[in-house]
Formats: structure tokens, C-alpha cells, sequence
């Protein structure tokens, strides 16, 4: 039992410490020259452009359920008016990050993982090194980039959706007046409010790739060891963007209210 | 720095010697873990010259390739490249050893996201930053080197088993390597499609004057090799033919067995052998 808490620790341990170099070795290459200027556009368009219709499509259903939900809910109070408030608040602070965040880890998180995995059991990777390239820039650098600004900026499309999504719903099945829902949005929703549902993005983002370009590079075991590292990556991805979402959340909480 | 400067000289002075060796390896050990996978390995290239590494799967044949090119790291002894001793050297600090490495991987390593072009021009593209013209032209010239001129356009996965390990091949000779590295270059090949590969290998060492490493346990490949050469004749066509006497010693073989040397010598030698290992193996 000890020794195999001992090993479990043990790869703990060599995990962080080469997730750790990983991103030391990105943060320094990220600063530095040669940079792959043509990968980093395209993984822009790959990981934020091609992940539109997913995030549009969660948003949006995701703000028309909640207003569907909450709608019976506030009635009881009398408060059905500010069921835009409760939409907002909630996709802004919470639901449009995290779900973003998720949905990402899904596409793209998942896809990097199986695509470097791939380039790893393939010798694609030392093929490049033999080549001279160092992959951190060539892959891992450009992957990084787009995850960390193109998650924020999903993130606000996924929010407005999610806004128009409830407005539907408050419009056509609850009976709320479109001026009365949209006022409570601007009389219910606060600076630091928007702050948090900018700022946390930009971690869920990094954190995302991150993960998924690690598990990918340390792929072993042929086209078995791939599906396992598309599995890890979104499992652990998805873990990660709850956790570092309650973290941020209290780190904001404790800064700005 | 006074380390460098030493290396620098030694450097120097072994390149000015006539057949200088280019790849030198010294007690060489590794292991992972627990398992021993080389143990004191020695053995030097010379320039121009062809070492053919034999042995069984899991002898430790593509660990050699590996750690030459510093994708792996060796656990003790010196391994020294063109004259520059490597196994200190950082990973930033290996990629200018690469410069004049080739390495051709088993199954290819092509990129399968990139065109035959874009492969085989990767490094010209990419990294030398080469302009489009020159680099088009040079891609060209080493796709008709290897016959698949027509096959630019392609996919990797559009290409034949053979037609993968020859854009390999142009892959790495696209930058002009003084030394290239094939790993099992011919395995699961038919033997029309090895041959045509052997015949590249031989034509790379004997037109170009490419110091080679051949990792195989094709023993038809590793002697097709050994006991072959290229020649162009007054036309410019390219002929293959037994290779003189001369010639054919110039060809080193290498026979491992569990991480360890067991065979040095010539292709004769190895043939006349009685050592039971070796006999089993060339039965």
C-alpha cells in the first residue's frame, strides 16, 4: 500500500515537474525568436474560429433554459421582471466562462491532444527535433497563444447568445416585456461583474491547451496510447477549468468586491 | 569558455585529418530504468564512409541513431559529431550539430498535415528561411533524385510504403547533411521497393560523398549496400554496380546483441565469421 502511494506521488510529482518545464520552455519561446508567425494564424482560425457554432449554440441554449428555469421560480416571488438580471449575471460571471471553458476542452483540447499524441507515436516529433525545430515553438507556443485569446473572446459571444437566448424566452414564453428585460440587465449587472467574465477566460484558456499539448507530448503506446491521451487531456482539462474557475473566482471575489 | 575553445581545436584538427572520422562513439552506456540497453559501446565513422548496424529487434540498433542526433541522451561515455563533442550539449545548443544531420526515420516520420513539397522542403521553408524559388528548386532536384519529381502535390497519405521512405530520404538530404542516419529505412518493404531504396542510399554516399549509418536487420539490404556502388558514367546516367574490393571494405558492419557488440568488420569478414550468434543470424 505505501509503495504504491510512494509511486502514485512519484508520478504526481514527474507530471507537475514536466508540465512545469513545458510551460517555462513556452512562456521563454513565446519572448524569444525563431517564431512560426503562419502556425500562430492558423491556430487562431483552428481553435477559435472553427469552435464558433458549438459556443454559439451552448450560449445560447444554455441562457434559454435558464431563463426557462428560473422564470416559475421568480414568479413565486413576484420577481419575473428581473429574470434578464438573473440571465446575465449568471452567463457573465459563471455559466458563459466555465461552459466555454468546457466546451473548448472538448474540441479543441481533445484534438491537440490527439494530434500531437499522433506526432509523438509516429516519430513526427523527433522529426521535427532532427530537423531542428524545437516543437515547443513550432507546436505548442502557437496552440498556447490562440487558446489564451481566443477563449475570452468566445467567451463574450457565448455571453451575448446566452443574453438573447433568455430574452427569447422571457419574451415569448414568460411575458416579459423586451424594454423591462433589457433594463434589468443594465440596472442589475456591475463593472467587477464584467471584469470576472473577461479576466477568467484568459486563464481557462491557457490552462485548456496547456493540459492538452503536455498529455499529447507525453504520449507513449501507438494509436492506444493516443485515445488514452485524448481521454486524460479532456478529463483533466475539464477538472482543471472547474478548479482554476472556483480559484480565480475567490482571488477575484477577495480583490475586487 | 575554455572548454569550448579546446573542443573548437580538437575539433579543427580532427576535420583537417584525411578520412577523419565524423561520428565517434566512446564506452557509450544506457539504460532505462532497469533495462540495459546499450553497454560501452565504441565505434567511429569515417567520412564518406557507410557503417551498417545490424542486430535483432531490441538491440539497441535505433538508440544509437537517437542519441548521435541527441533526441536521446547517453548515460556515460562521449559521443562526438563532426568533431564537436555532443552528449554535454543542451538542446538549443544540438540543433546546430542537426545542421549537417540527416536522420530517416522507420516508416518516414513524414509529416502527414504537409504535401510531399512542404515535407521535403521543411527545413529549407522553415527554418533556413530559404527564398520560395531557390528552396522550389532545390525540393525539386532531390525529388528527382529519388524519382517521385511527379509526386509534389501529394499527400503523405496518397504515397506508397516505398514512396514514403524515398521522400524521407530527399527530406533529409534536402539541406545537404554531410552525414545521414537510416533507421531501418528498408523494413517492410518488398524486396523491388528495398532495393531501389538501397540504391539511393548508395548513390547519396558514393556521388555525394555522405557519411552514412545504416540501422537495419535486413540482411539482403545491408549487404546490397556493403557490396554496391553508384557510378555515373561519361553520359551523367546513374549505374549500380559491384563495388570494387576497395571499395567494399569501406563499408563497416556492426553487429549488436543485447546492447553490446558482438561483430566488426568488413562484409567478408562478417561472412567467414564462426561465431554461432552470427552464423544464426545470417542462416
Amino acid at each position: 500500500m505505501a509503495s504504491l502511494v510512494e509511486n502514485w506521488a512519484k508520478n504526481v510529482a514527474q507530471e507537475m515537474q514536466a508540465y512545469s518545464r513545458m510551460v517555462g520552455a513556452a512562456m521563454r519561446a513565446v519572448v524569444t525568436p525563431p517564431r512560426y508567425s503562419h502556425d500562430i494564424v492558423e491556430q487562431f482560425d483552428a481553435i477559435g474560429v472553427a469552435s464558433m457554432t458549438v459556443v454559439l449554440l451552448t450560449g445560447f441554449f444554455t441562457g434559454a433554459v435558464l431563463a426557462l428555469q428560473t422564470g416559475n421560480t421568480l414568479d413565486r416571488f413576484g420577481a419575473r421582471p428581473v429574470v434578464g438580471q438573473l440571465v446575465s449575471a449568471s452567463m457573465i460571471k459563471e455559466l458563459g466562462p466555465v461552459l466555454t471553458g468546457l466546451m473548448l476542452t472538448g474540441r479543441v483540447g481533445s484534438g491537440i491532444a490527439a494530434e500531437l499524441g499522433s506526432m509523438m507515436v509516429t516519430d513526427q516529433i523527433n522529426a521535427l527535433r532532427a530537423l531542428g525545430t524545437d516543437p515547443i515553438r513550432k507546436l505548442v507556443v502557437p496552440r498556447m497563444l490562440a487558446g489564451i485569446f481566443m477563449t475570452p473572446i468566445l467567451t463574450v459571444i457565448s455571453d451575448f447568445v446566452g443574453v438573447v437566448g433568455g430574452w427569447m424566452v422571457a419574451r415569448f414564453q414568460l411575458q416579459v416585456a423586451s424594454g423591462v428585460y433589457w433594463s434589468s440587465i443594465i440596472r442589475g449587472i456591475y463593472m467587477q461583474d464584467v471584469w470576472m467574465g473577461l479576466i477568467k477566460p484568459f486563464a481557462l484558456g491557457f490552462i485548456i491547451v496547456s493540459v492538452a499539448c503536455h498529455v499529447g507530448l507525453r504520449t507513449t503506446g501507438g494509436t492506444q496510447g493516443v485515445g488514452k491521451a485524448t481521454t486524460n487531456a479532456v478529463v483533466a482539462g475539464s477538472v482543471a477549468v472547474i478548479a482554476v474557475d472556483f480559484v480565480i473566482t475567490r482571488l477575484l471575489f477577495w480583490l475586487m468586491y | 569558455m575554455a572548454r569550448s575553445r579546446t573542443d573548437t581545436q580538437s575539433a579543427q584538427a580532427t576535420l583537417s585529418q584525411e578520412d577523419h572520422p565524423v561520428v565517434i562513439f566512446e564506452h557509450v552506456e544506457l539504460a532505462f530504468d532497469e533495462k540495459v540497453v546499450l553497454k560501452d559501446i565504441s565505434f567511429s565513422l569515417l567520412s564518406g564512409r557507410t557503417k551498417i548496424i545490424l542486430g535483432a529487434s531490441g538491440s539497441g540498433k535505433s538508440t544509437i541513431l537517437k542519441i548521435i542526433t541527441g533526441l536521446l541522451r547517453a548515460d556515460a561515455g562521449s559521443i562526438t559529431v563532426n568533431g564537436q563533442r555532443v552528449d554535454r550539449l543542451t538542446e538549443q545548443e544540438m540543433m546546430a550539430v542537426r545542421a549537417d544531420l540527416g536522420m530517416i526515420f522507420q516508416e518516414g516520420a513524414l509529416f502527414d498535415s504537409l504535401t510531399v513539397r512542404e515535407n521535403v522542403g521543411y527545413k529549407l521553408y522553415e527554418e533556413l528561411r530559404m527564398p520560395i524559388p531557390e528552396a522550389d528548386a532545390r525540393v525539386k532536384e532531390v525529388l528527382g533524385f529519388v524519382s517521385l519529381g511527379e509526386y509534389l502535390d501529394r499527400m503523405p497519405s496518397e504515397l506508397s510504403g516505398g514512396q514514403r521512405r524515398r521522400v524521407a530520404i530527399a527530406r533529409a538530404m534536402a539541406f545537404k547533411p554531410k552525414i545521414l542516419l537510416y533507421d531501418e529505412a528498408t523494413t517492410g518493404l518488398d524486396p523491388i521497393t528495398a532495393t531501389t531504396v538501397d540504391d539511393e542510399i548508395c548513390k547519396l554516399r558514393d556521388l555525394e560523398e555522405v557519411s552514412s549509418i545504416v540501422v537495419t536487420h535486413q540482411l539482403r539490404d545491408a549487404f546490397y549496400v556493403a557490396e554496391n556502388m553508384a557510378v555515373r558514367d561519361p553520359s551523367g546516367n546513374v549505374n549500380i554496380v559491384r563495388a570494387t574490393k576497395d571499395k567494399e571494405r569501406e563499408a563497416e558492419f556492426i553487429m549488436l546483441r543485447d546492447g553490446l557488440i558482438v561483430f566488426e568488420g568488413d562484409a567478408e569478414a562478417l561472412r567467414k565469421s564462426t561465431d554461432p550468434y552470427l552464423q544464426t543470424f545470417l542462416s
